[in-house]
């Protein structure tokens, strides 16, 4: 143990590139296995919802059941329509995971685990989440079929819109934490409160907008037209099989678990413990840790499914309102309520 | 070279290439996505400069929002190339003059009597607890505060004109008005009516 | 006053809370799943599955080839041929076919049937690997019969008292 410490911190001096490498792969190597577990988890709690048993055939339980369908994908044909453009029909899905997992960079896992501990994270979080839309839009072009490019441009119009109202509940967080890094977010939400004191209670309107925002960027049901199966059959990615298809599926769930961890992050507390913190400290799995993060980060994924389950798709027109005429405007009024809650230290900013 | 150099020369070479291919490509939907590559490399180079912040701007707004309406537009144009391309070669003499009274300009002015580390001393490089975005909010609310908001109403006043320009009121036209749609409830439009039977 | 009191109410998504109880709700109660292979949907008596040809006990055809059937059977799914009569004077087919693609399992032939030869069975579980295949002869249909008399006779002594 001693001499894989020493390891780590010789990796530290000499080859950082290597130890930075390492850090990566721990990162991402379980959000895949979370993925393909969320895309288990999906179908067996829809199925739940709809009184069926959902897959149940491929291991105990099913539980092997998302190893079964990556083999499947990996091993079907990769059709490319003709007249695509090969390049960006290939690059596009690789757009979509590539930012989902970049935004990890800067995700604090616990108090001070963080891969790089970035003064601007929440910024560059906005940023990814931005660059997503473009895997969305070349996947759309480059198809060379009207279905997909019908797909993309609603995809696009929609993520622009709920990128604004994304964006102002994120400024309503960084008014009430008084900075970008997201490691300071969550500990500007610590108090002796608990659960009470974490931001979810003094930006309640914002907290639900940022979710409902975040349904709406990653094109979940109800507010999933870019592939409206009924309209225009799967969307922006109709035209893609096999192991491109596979990433575009990876990107979107990614894609969720980033915004249910977000969630939990800047709304939920992120790693601390519900309970106030002169009750637990210290106390086994009560006090603050990384688990109350997972169990906060399952809550918020476990509501994707949940609203997929419940509600039929909105009709475009009513997304565009929602997201212009209803969001925007709320959102505008509760940042200015933040601000003046700040500036008068009322109670939760004291 | 050390390896912030490479990196350095790494996105220039990137930049420039996107650059090139944006000017020269046929397809605009190309440019566009060249142009969006160019946005990147740039940013990289701010972020080897400690400008952070504003190379996360730069992503956020210029690839995020600008260049997505960009190529929102630029796909749904029928472009027809061979009208474009025609006259070239008539208008190639002009064109040249202004490129290259252009290049004059810009070399005088951003040229490398301008630059240099004996001209403008590179700036102290500041230790890790050093927030960029925290600085340039002080210096945009207090010295530049009267810029800073003049530029606020310049963009207000440029929003409001936009929408003023391509408002129009059709009449004639029928619509859906969404709002009023969500409003209505099952109390506004169905009566249940409870009636005998009839002998 | 009303206007202020529904943006609250649409603001606060009462409708949509509800129908999340709903689904919430659904999630715990028990599952109408029938796995398949191992569990098996309880099937009527009535149930009209392949077809089979029956024989009298002492093994000799019911079918008197009177053509009922194929006259009856609204997909023309059945094509019958008589042969020339035995020498004991009774009237047999010589070509019994019904093709199953035809068929829309509807039982008129059954019901049309004067003695009880041509019957549908219970067995719902069988497939065809060649086109062909799917066109039932009565080699096949004489076969099915007895094979599965034992599940028919159940079947229509389980019916019996209600025709």
């Amino acid at each position: 143990m001693d001499s894989l410490i020493a390891l780590w911190e010789w990796l530290g001096t000499n080859l950082i590139v290597l130890q930075i490498l390492i850090k990566i792969v721990v990162i991402v190597a379980p959000l895949m296995l979370c993925v393909a577990y969320f895309t288990y988890a999906e179908r067996k709690l829809i199925g739940y919802m709809q009184v069926r048993i959902g897959p149940n055939r491929v291991g105990p339980k099913g539980w092997l059941q998302p190893i079964a369908d990556a083999v499947k994908l990996m091993f079907k044909e990769i059709v490319i329509p003709t007249k695509a453009n090969k390049t960006l029909f290939l690059i596009a899905p690789l757009l979509t995971l590539g930012p989902a997992l970049a935004a990890w960079a800067v995700f604090p896992f616990s108090d001070g685990l963080v891969l790089a501990d970035l003064n601007a994270g929440l910024l560059y979080i906005l940023a990814l989440t931005s660059v997503g839309v473009y895997g969305v839009i070349i996947a759309g072009w480059a198809s060379n079929s009207k279905y997909a490019f019908l797909g993309a441009m609603r995809s696009a119009a929609q993520i622009v819109a709920y990128e604004i109202a994304m964006g102002f509940a994120l400024v309503g967080v960084l008014v009430a934490a008084g900075s970008l890094n997201l490691g300071e977010i969550v500990r500007a939400q610590q108090s002796d409160a608990g659960i009470f004191g974490w931001f979810w209670l003094p930006l309640f309107p914002l907290f639900l907008i940022y979710f409902i925002s975040g349904v709406a960027e990653t094109n979940r049901a109800p507010f999933d037209v870019a592939e409206g199966e009924s309209e225009i059959v799967a969307g922006f990615h109709v035209e893609y099989s096999g192991m491109p298809f596979a990433v575009f599926f990876l990107g979107e769930y990614a894609n969720m678990i980033l915004i249910s961890a977000l969630t939990a992050l800047l709304f939920m507390g992120g790693w601390l413990s519900p309970l106030p913190a002169s009750w637990v400290d210290g106390v086994f799995l009560l006090g603050d840790g990384i688990h109350w993060l997972f169990l906060k980060t399952a809550f918020a994924g476990f509501f994707f499914l949940w609203f997929r389950a419940t509600f039929p798709r909105y009709r475009y027109d009513q997304i565009m309102r929602l997201g212009w005429k209803v969001f925007i405007p709320i959102t505008i009024v509760w940042i200015l309520v933040v601000g003046l809650m700040v500036v008068y230290k009322f109670a939760w900013f004291s | 070279m050390t390896f912030e150099k490479f990196v350095f020369y790494l996105f220039a070479a990137i930049l420039v290439f996107a650059a090139t291919m944006v000017i020269t490509r046929r397809n605009p939907v190309h440019s566009a996505l060249f142009l969006v590559l160019a946005f990147f490399s740039s940013a990289g180079i701010w972020l080897l400069a400690e400008a952070e912040f504003l190379a996360i701007v730069l992503i956020l707004v210029y690839v995020g929002a600008v260049m997505v309406l960009f190529l929102f537009v630029v796909m749904m144009l029928d472009i027809d190339l061979a009208t474009l391309r025609a006259g070239f070669i008539k208008y190639m003499p002009v064109g040249l003059l202004v490129a290259l009274v252009m290049a004059i300009e810009m070399f005088m002015v951003v040229g490398p009597s301008n630059f240099g580390l004996d001209k403008v001393p590179a700036p102290a490089a500041q230790g890790p607890s050093y927030n960029n975005t925290e600085e340039l909010g002080n210096v945009l609310y207090t010295v530049y505060m009267y810029p800073f908001e003049i530029a606020a109403v310049i963009l207000l006043v440029g929003i409001i004109a936009a929408i003023g320009l391509t408002m129009r009121k059709r009449p004639e036209t029928k619509f859906q008005d969404p709002s009023v749609q969500v409003k209505v409830k099952k109390a506004d439009r169905l009566r249940v009516v409870k009636m005998d039977a009839e002998d | 006053m009303k206007m202020l009191s529904d943006y609250i109410k649409s603001l606060a998504m009462l409708e949509l809370l509800k129908g999340l109880r709903v689904t919430g709700s659904y999630m715990f109660k028990k599952k109408f799943t029938v796995q398949y292979p191992e569990e098996k949907a309880p099937i009527s008596p009535r149930f009209r599955g392949l077809h089979a040809l029956r024989r009298y006990e002492n093994g000799e055809e019911r079918c008197i080839a009177c053509k009922l059937c194929e006259a009856t059977c609204p997909a023309a799914a059945i094509t019958i041929e008589v042969s020339p009569p035995l020498p004991d004077g009774s009237r047999r087919t010589s070509r019994y076919d019904i093709d199953l693609f035809k068929c829309i399992f509807c039982g008129y032939c059954q019901e049309a049937c004067p003695v009880d030869a041509i019957v549908e069975t219970p067995i719902y579980e069988y497939h065809f690997e060649n086109r062909t295949d799917a066109v039932m002869t009565k080699e096949k249909l004489l076969e099915h019969g007895d094979k599965h008399e034992p599940a028919l006779a159940a079947c229509i002594q389980a019916d019996g008292k209600y025709r």
